[in-house]
């Protein structure tokens, strides 16, 4: 793993992606949509960013299951940043969905069944830090953490996935509103947004890579051979 | 008769006995409950039918936490390691979330009765409320007792970890059970269907995640 978070391609790789995302996604022609007009840009830096944080998130809750499997210590300090990362991300994506909201829906919060359940994927992920801090033995933390972690997000995901479907939603592709189909057809927009994607995630991945490997160095639970 | 099974019958019985013995608990729950209810009461003397549910749920709520949040507590770390050499982790967990549901049905219950003599009851249907109650209670146990064996192992400050590792677990639960539950008022809905099966599914997820994890948690 040590080997990975060394190598320098994919954090190239990241660079390169968000420079063409920031390039492409302010230059590049869009579909013009009422309402929308040229705020559709931000599906280039909101979306991806919620995509990352569900990445991350996913990520974490590997190395949560690895670590109650085989109990290595470095497994619990993959799942943790890639955690804290992961809530950085969603705080962004919440903030940038909120002042998208503001131009084209008139408020920052709408109670969007969408919005309401990334508000409690944070909550839940804000808990698990509450979790950590207050256990101070670092192998009961992470064996506790790991339980909570692994339990929340199974409690979580389906609502995530299958509540907003349900009811009516202001986002697009959602209860009736197929608003997305519209422009995620447009392929010029693919060529920005899935790049976008890869690229964010890579950018989570490398900030939380340099924080373990920061975390390796100062804290005296962890050693370079438990890697 | 299997093992598993054995036991949690026998987990069953000694929460029984202890229950009753220190009835304190008991009391101390539906007094909680009771003035809660009065708290509501005098804040708004008369409720809409919607406000009405969603308050009773908010009770219903707090009253669950704090009923579950003793149940890994009000035993001694020496006696719970003296159960582990006796019974496995797996029958502590399935004993823990049946006697909960068992107890919160009973409290959910009274509290609906003192509500609905204080506050009113707008109920139309009410076969379709007590199912709703009961899917409540189910819900509840089946999230909470996990969460509050976390709460208990984390050490010192589990009454302010309880509700915090709850809550955000618990929201996307309490909104699909007061949808079902207005359904009770208002009729069934287009969505009722898929809010109800949505629920079952969690209520089949949860126990079996805790009936995995516990045994991690239970490891000293």
């Amino acid at each position: 793993m040590v080997k990975l978070m060394q190598q320098s391609w994919w954090k190239l790789l990241a660079i390169f992606l968000l420079c063409y995302t920031v390039v492409g996604g302010l230059l590049f022609a869009v579909p013009r949509l009422n309402i929308l007009n040229e705020t559709i840009r931000n599906l280039y830096y909101h979306v991806p960013m919620w995509f990352g944080m569900i990445i991350l998130f996913t990520v974490s809750l590997v190395y949560s299951i690895l670590y109650l499997y085989r109990g290595k210590l470095s497994d619990d300090l993959m799942a943790v940043e890639t955690a804290n990362v992961g809530l950085l991300l969603g705080v962004l994506g919440l903030l940038t969905g909120m002042i998208w909201a503001n131009y084209t829906w008139g408020s920052p919060w709408n109670g969007d069944p969408k919005q309401n359940m990334s508000a409690i994927a944070l909550l839940i992920y804000f808990a698990y830090s509450i979790l950590r801090a207050s256990i101070p033995d670092p192998t009961k933390r992470a064996r506790i953490s790991a339980v909570y972690n692994i339990f929340a997000f199974f409690s979580m995901i389906p609502l995530l996935f299958v509540v907003p479907r349900l009811t009516d939603s202001l986002h697009p592709s959602n209860g009736g509103n197929n608003g997305f189909v519209v422009y995620d057809l447009d392929n010029q927009m693919r060529l920005v947004f899935y790049p976008a994607v890869m690229g964010f995630t890579l950018l989570g991945l490398w900030i939380s890579s340099l924080r373990i490997r920061l975390r390796l160095i100062f804290d005296p639970n962890y050693n370079h051979s438990s890697l | 008769m299997p093992r598993l099974l054995k036991e949690i019958v026998w987990l069953i019985r000694k929460d029984l006995l202890l229950e009753w013995r220190q009835r304190y608990a008991l009391n101390g729950l539906l007094l909680y409950v009771s003035a809660t209810i009065m708290v509501v009461y005098m804040s708004v003397l008369q409720l809409k039918p919607a406000t009405w549910m969603a308050m009773l749920w908010i009770i219903l709520l707090f009253v669950s936490v704090n009923a579950i949040a003793k149940s890994f507590l009000q035993e001694s770390a020496a006696r719970q390691l003296y159960y582990y050499t006796l019974v496995q982790a797996e029958a502590v967990i399935l004993s823990k979330i049946l006697y909960n549901t068992v107890l919160l049905l009973v409290i959910s219950l009274l509290a609906v009765l003192a509500y609905s003599i204080v506050l009113g009851n707008p109920v139309q249907h009410k076969g379709l409320f007590f199912w709703a109650i009961v899917l409540g209670a189910v819900s509840f146990s089946n999230t909470f007792t996990l969460v509050a064996s976390i709460a208990a192992k984390a050490g010192s400050n589990q009454s302010m970890l309880m509700p915090i590792l709850s809550f955000p677990i618990i929201i996307p639960i309490i909104a699909l059970l007061l949808s079902i539950s207005t359904a009770s008022i208002t009729g069934k809905d287009s969505n009722f269907n898929n809010n109800l099966q949505v629920l079952l599914t969690i209520n089949i997820i949860l126990p079996a995640l805790s009936y995995i994890l516990f045994p991690y948690l239970w490891r000293e």
